[in-house]
Order: C-alpha cells, then structure tokens, then sequence
C-alpha cells in the first residue's frame, strides 16, 4: 500500500477504501437529502400559507410530512455527521484511515439505495408513508398504504448502514489512536462521535425490532401492535421511542462536538472544562436510554411512569447545562473575532438553548397534556435541529472545508449565507411557538382562521430558509474551484492534528503516526 | 508480516480499491426490493417475480460476501495484518454482538411489557380498568394468553384465535412428561455445546489439531440437532396443538423469540460449519485464530440468549 493518489474516473468513489473519499460521498449524499427533504417542507408551508386546501390533496400532504421527517433525520443529518467523523476522526486521532476501511464504503453505498427505495414509494399505488416520521401503530400497520413493505425494508438497510458505519467509528478512535493520544486527549468531536457510535450501535437494532414486528403484523398475522389478539398499540411507541430518543441526542451529541472545536478558536483560548464536557456527554447518552416516554405522556400512562420520566427528563437540563455554561465561558473574556463557522457556533449556543427550554417545558408532564401533538412540539424540535444539528453542520464545513480543498470560502458570500439562514429559521419556526400554544395541532393541512398571521409569516421565513441553502450549495461549489490558498493551519493556531498536515489535506494523511506530546 | 517502518511501526493495511462493498449493497438491495414486492403480492394475491427478485438478490450477497472473506483471509495469511488490524476485527465482532444482544432486547421488552403491563390493563387491572372493559367486556387476562379478547368478545367472528387451553408451551402442558418436553432436550444440547466448542478452543490452543476438528464438529452436530428439535417442536405446535404466528400474543411472541433464536442458531452454526471446514484445510493456530474465536463467541452468544428464552419464555 503506497501513497499513491486517488484512482481516476467514477470508480474512484465506487471502490474506494479512502475516508476522505467516503467523507465526501457521505457530505454531498446529505446535502442531496437535505435538499429533498427541504422541497417537501416547502409544500407542507406553501400548503399552510392560507386556511383551506389550496395546493395539495391531504393524503399527499400526510406523504410530505412524514417524508420530509425520514429523510431529514435519515437521509441529511445522520449522514453528515458520519461524513464528518469520516474524514475528521481519522486526522484528528493521528491515524492513517478508517479501521475498517472496505466495510466504510459498504456503509455509504447503502444508503443511496435505501433512499431511492423510500423515495420510489412516493409513485406507489396508495403513495407513499403518510403516517408520520414516527410511523405510530395502528396508523402504519392496519391502516398503512401498500407501500410501507418497503419502507419498513429501506429502514431495515439504513439501520444495517448506521450499525455498520458506528462499529467503524468505534473500532478507529478506540484501536486506531497515535502512540500518546490518550483518551482524554481526544478532540471532544472525537469523543461525542465515540458515545453517539455507542449509541447508535444500542439503538438501531432496536428499530430493527421495532420495523420488524409491524412486518409480522402487516404480513403474518401477529398481533403485537392489536389489543385484539392481546398485545398493544401503545408498546409500538415504547419500542419506537426508546430507539427515538436516543435518536435525537445521536443527531446532536456530535453537534456539541463540532462546536467545542470551533469555539476556542476563535475566543483564542482552550475549551473551558473539557472533562467536564466528557462527562456531560457520557450522561447525557446514559439519560438519553432512561427518558423515552415523555414522548407518550398522554398516551394514558400510570402516574408512577409520568412522574418518573417527568423527572428524568428534566435531569439532562444538567449536563447540557454544563455545556451551554462550559461554550459561555470559553468566550469569556477571549480574543473573539467572528468568522463564519463561529457566527454559526454561536447562533447554535444560543438558538440551541432556546430549544432546550422549551423541551423543558414539555418535559413538565402536566403542562404538556396542553403543548402535546401542538406546532408547540413543533417549534421546539425544529429549534434543536436546525440552529442545532444542522447549523452545526454548516459551521464544520466552513470551518474545515479550507482544510479539505485547500481554498479559503468567500468570507462575505459566509457571512450572508449566515445571516439569511439566521433570520429564515427564525422567522420560521418562532411564531410556531405562538401558534402552538394557542393550540394549532401539527401534521394537519388546514387551520382555524385565527392562526393565519402567523402561518404566513412562518411560510415566508420557510421559503427564505429554503433558497438560502442553495446559496450555501454554490459558495461550497465557488470555493471548492478556486479561491485564495489556504494555509496549512488555516485559522489562527487552531487544536488538533488536522491542522499539522497540507491544506488541502494529502489522499493519505498520518501513514505512520504522529508523535502526540 | 506486515512492513514495518525505521521506527517499528507496523504499517496499518489500508486495502486497495475493492468492489465488493458496491456488489453486496446491489445484492442487498434487491434482496429487500424483491422481498417487500413478494409480501406484498402475497398480501394482494397477484403473482409476480417479487421472490424471485428477492433470491437473486440473495445469491448476489452471499456470493460477494463469500468472495470478500476469502479476500480478507487471504490477506490476513499472507501476513498483511499488522497486531493494531487483528485488534479493529476483535473489536469489529464484539460490537457486532452487542447490536444482535440489543435487537434480542426489543423482543424480549416487548414480552416483558406485554405480559407485565399491557395484558393486566387488558384484563381490567389499573386506572384505566373502569373503561377497558367499554371495549373488552368480560375479558380476564392470564398467561399464556390462550384465548384472546377477540374471542371473548366477538366469539366465532374473531380474526385472532388463540390455542385454546392445554396448548401452550410450558411445562405443565408437556404430553408425556418432562422427559418428552423438548426445551429441556435443547437446553442440554445448546448449553453442552458451549462446552463442546470451548474444549475446541483448548485443543487448538495445545496445538492437539485433532482434538480442534473433532470437537469443533462435534460443535455443529450439536447445533443440527438443536435445529431438529426446533423444527419438530414448531411441527407439533403447528399442526398437534393449533398455536400459530397468529393466535394471539402468545403465539406472536413465542414464535418471533425462538424463531429469530433459530436464526441466530442457524448463523451461528453456518459460521461454525465454515471453521470447521478451514480448520480441516489446516487454517488457525494456537496464535492465530480470530475466525474461530469470532465464530464461538458469536456461538456463546446465541446460547446466553437460549438460557434467558427458556427462562422466559418456557418457565416463567
């Protein structure tokens, strides 16, 4: 195995073997997804602009909504982040690829297969999915279109490609790391993508289980999801939800990893408490597995159950605290200058935040017999996810895209990439706060006349969110064809290996391993 | 072995270009294609080519799998691997093993709260046992649930019909005694065969070959009889006592729990099969021995999960 250069032609990303390679294929396979995912949350909004049908059938705006959740949880923000620990992980823990490097590209190449299998349901008799992203029984499985066979059948390869790719992850940072890299020498990017693997490794056999039974009900005639033949609708949501919570943290968990790489950067001074931020995550990931039902709090659960997950759920406002107080601090007092990945990181710091307090507030289970199943629940999952996972995203690739193509983005063409998103997310999804406490119920594509203010409001936000990113799409595309050299470091003395090697970084970085001090 | 650098490091092998990942996800891909389109012709009752669609698939799969272990034991012989690449393996089927134990869980879960939970509010326990009854008037619960509230409500209309009682899998409803009962028979041969593959593992280790071989298959007859006994168990499930897939939750969570334990046998003996095939073609050493070792983990697994399914699911 010499250093040779990539293979020439499209079989270089059929075959290869490269992390690079397949951190690549992962990012641009997400953008897809978070386009397509994008175009189907723009019809659920120009649907909602006004009161009454206008635009689509409701069974179709059912398809909208539930796709447009698969595939932006599925298909856009898992995959980036993989994308991320595939080309990070490796640089930053001083080895030469991937521990597993054939079983990294068996991981992606399914998912693009997966994806094309749940799209094609759309063109199916009967359409496709219209029964939410969290496919609740008997919705999915008495009443279900045709097509959910093949849902069911894409989740099933999507979960075979997360298992696989997180086995990958785990055995690289634990086997993988260069002689004095110690583990709590890691990047914490390292370390939040090691318990989110650990995570995901824990969980996804679960949704396995979980497709699996609505299979036998569907097909064969169990009953674990009819009361009739004894079992029970409601244990569909246990099963579900504790995949699904831990779900939601292993779309962020790696979130606060990215930030606490960008944050000290540019404050100029090393991240405040980083065992702490180790701590807090491994507790975070511990309370993630013992809180999924405050999902079900009016599903009719006994009050012992209510009480405990109330209770257990408000605990994770701890470690998270942590983070927000440990990201706050590190700015403190710092040199800060305000580039694009850190004007990201810190709308994350903040918007993050607002979305945990509102998940504080459904986490009160008397108050949320009022928000449950509201554009409340709405707004508030959106606020974790956009200015969370996905800004977050968006701050790694302005800050690490130098490194990977060697050209410096446009800073001004950032900036207002930045701005534009900022301003659409929020014009979005804050009047669904408003709209949702006056009781609007979600997925449903027509409304009492007094929301529609608001409605439009979210709609003009939606669509300005949504074009924002094609902006993004071309100052990617702009930088990654030219543009001013960037230098090895890239940024003013950034942390961590990745920045010890060129810009653009070599096809094989760290061959033989780094001496770590 | 593998190259080393001045500095004693020994290269990590980073394998070339390869197209097996691309030609199993085809495999794999038509496999559920073609799977989801048969159970959905078989729901609708047309006839297509949805199975046949579904064993190409198959057939693509394995046979890329089989040629992509090929690859990489060929490659470990040929001394490609450093002792930091045998550790990713190790670590790669430990926490293979850790995702099967938790996909058991979900199942096992589902049993816990159905039998624990879900079934005595169905009965009328709880807070909710004023209104249940709206909906399942007269219904009492007991396990094994051998009559489901659809019977008991819409009698001879009912879609799911349990076993009746007498027809369940448990002890007490044995014909002929305990020593007729097949469970306890398959525990013996599951738990004996842990054994039976740990006195291979001892043998290699001694570097005794013959004692690795014959121990090894003696592993795999093992499993060929816990197979057998299934199958005959199912067999009299089936067609003596009338408990299916379909009569209720009982038979739902039976047959799914032991079903996918068979699967599970299956691949665990398959894995075994193949080592004992190698260790005849002269594979494995006292020092070299990962795919054995993987395989009888893999094995000690499946049968911790028999000891809690016949904890579980046979006795209590």
């Amino acid at each position: 195995m010499g250093d040779h250069g990539p293979a020439k032609g499209f079989g270089r990303w059929l075959y290869t073997t490269n992390h690079k390679d397949i951190g690549t294929m992962y990012l641009w396979f997400s953008f897809a997804m978070f386009l397509m995912g994008g175009v189907f949350a723009l019809v659920i909004r120009a649907e909602l602009f006004q009161p009454g049908l206008q635009l689509v059938e409701p069974e179709f705006f059912n398809q909208m909504t539930t796709m447009h959740g698969l595939v932006m949880v599925f298909g856009a923000v898992m995959p980036a982040f993989v994308g991320l620990a595939n080309w990070l992980i490796p640089m930053m823990i001083g080895a030469p690829d991937m521990a597993l490097p054939r079983m990294n590209n068996w991981s992606f190449w399914i998912l693009p297969f997966a994806f094309a299998m749940l799209t094609s349901t759309l063109f199916m008799e009967g359409g496709g999915p219209n029964f939410g992203w969290t496919f609740y029984a008997p919705l999915s499985t008495t009443y279900a279109p045709p097509s959910v066979t093949y849902f069911i059948f894409a989740v099933h390869i999507m979960g075979a490609s997360s298992i696989m790719g997180s086995i990958n992850i785990i055995a690289t940072i634990l086997n993988m790391r260069a002689p004095g890299m110690t583990l709590m020498k890691m990047p914490l990017f390292v370390w939040t993508w090691l318990i989110t693997a650990y995570l995901l490794i824990a969980v996804m056999p679960v949704l396995a289980g979980c497709v699996t039974m609505m299979l036998m009900d569907i097909h064969f005639g169990t009953s674990f999801f009819s009361a009739a033949g004894g079992g029970d609708p409601v244990l569909f949501q246990h099963v579900f939800w504790f995949f699904g919570h831990p779900e939601v943290y292993i779309m962020i968990l790696p979130a606060f990893g990215i930030v606490s790489a960008i944050i000290p950067t540019f404050a100029r001074k090393p991240l405040f408490g980083y065992a702490s931020m180790v701590y807090a995550t491994a507790s975070i990931a511990f309370l993630s597995f013992i809180v999924w039902a405050h999902h079900m709090f009016t599903v009719g659960m006994p009050i012992a159950g209510e009480l405990f997950f109330m209770y257990a759920t408000m605990l994770i406002a701890v470690p998270t605290g942590v983070k927000v107080f440990n990201w706050v601090t590190t700015m403190f007092r710092g040199s800060m200058t305000f580039e694009t990945p850190m004007l990201f990181a810190i709308a994350f710091v903040i918007l993050f935040s607002i979305g945990g307090f509102s998940g504080l507030m459904l986490a009160i289970a008397p108050a949320d017999f009022q928000y449950h199943d509201t554009y409340f629940v709405v707004a508030h999952f959106h606020y974790v996810l956009v200015p969370g996972a996905i800004f977050s995203i968006m701050a790694a690739v302005y800050y690490w895209l130098p490194k990977w193509c060697g050209n410096m983005y446009d800073e001004r063409l950032g900036k207002a990439h930045f701005w534009l998103s900022f301003i659409g997310l929020n014009v979005t999804f804050f009047p669904m706060h408003f709209v949702g406490l006056a009781g609007m119920p979600r997925r449903i594509p027509d409304y009492a006349l007094q929301f529609a203010d608001f409605n439009q409001i979210a709609s003009m936000g939606a669509f300005l969110f949504g074009f924002s990113q094609v902006f993004f799409l071309f100052i990617v595309i702009k930088t990654i064809r030219g543009g001013a050299q960037a230098t090895d470091e890239v940024w003013e003395s950034p942390e961590g290996l990745e920045w010890t090697v060129a810009s653009p970084a070599p096809y094989h970085t760290f061959t033989t391993p780094p001496a770590v001090k | 072995m593998a190259t080393k650098s001045a500095d004693g490091y020994e290269h990590y092998y980073v394998p070339e270009q390869s197209a097996f990942p691309i030609v199993a996800t085809v495999g794999l891909f038509f496999t559920v294609f073609g799977a989801a389109t048969f159970f959905n012709e078989l729901q609708s009752g047309d006839g297509g080519i949805g199975g046949y669609l579904s064993l190409a698939g198959l057939g693509i799969l394995f046979t890329t799998l089989f040629y992509w272990f090929r690859q990489a034991i060929t490659e470990n012989m040929q001394g490609l691997n450093s002792a930091q690449m045998k550790r990713s393996y190790v670590w790669g089927m430990g926490w293979f093993i850790f995702s099967e134990v938790m996909f058991f869980v979900a199942f096992f879960g589902a049993l816990f709260y159905v039998r624990n939970l879900a079934g005595p509010w169905l009965g009328g326990e709880g807070d909710k046992g004023k209104f249940i009854h709206l909906l399942w008037e007269n219904y009492r619960y007991a396990w094994p649930m051998m009559e489901t509230p659809d019977q008991v409500v819409n009698g001879a209309k009912a879609v799911f019909v349990g076993a009746g009682e007498g027809h369940s899998m448990y002890p007490a409803d044995a014909h002929g005694g305990l020593l007729k009962w097949l469970p306890m028979w398959n525990t013996i041969i599951l738990l004996s065969s842990s054994v039976t593959v740990h006195i291979a593992h001892v043998g290699l280790k001694d570097d005794n070959r013959q004692k690795f071989t014959r121990w090894l298959g003696i592993t795999v007859l093992l499993a060929v009889g816990f197979l057998y006994l299934q199958y005959a168990e199912y067999h009299e499930a089936y067609v003596d006592l009338g408990l299916t897939l379909e009569s209720g939750i009982y038979g739902t969570t039976f047959f799914m729990l032991t079903g996918f334990h068979g699967f599970h046998v299956f691949l665990g003996m398959t894995m075994l099969a193949i080592m004992w095939l190698r260790a005849r073609k002269g594979h494995f050493s006292h020092e070299e021995a990962f795919g054995f070792e993987a395989a009888s983990w893999y094995w000690h697994f499946v049968d911790v999960v028999w000891v809690c399914l016949f904890f579980f699911v046979y006795i209590i």
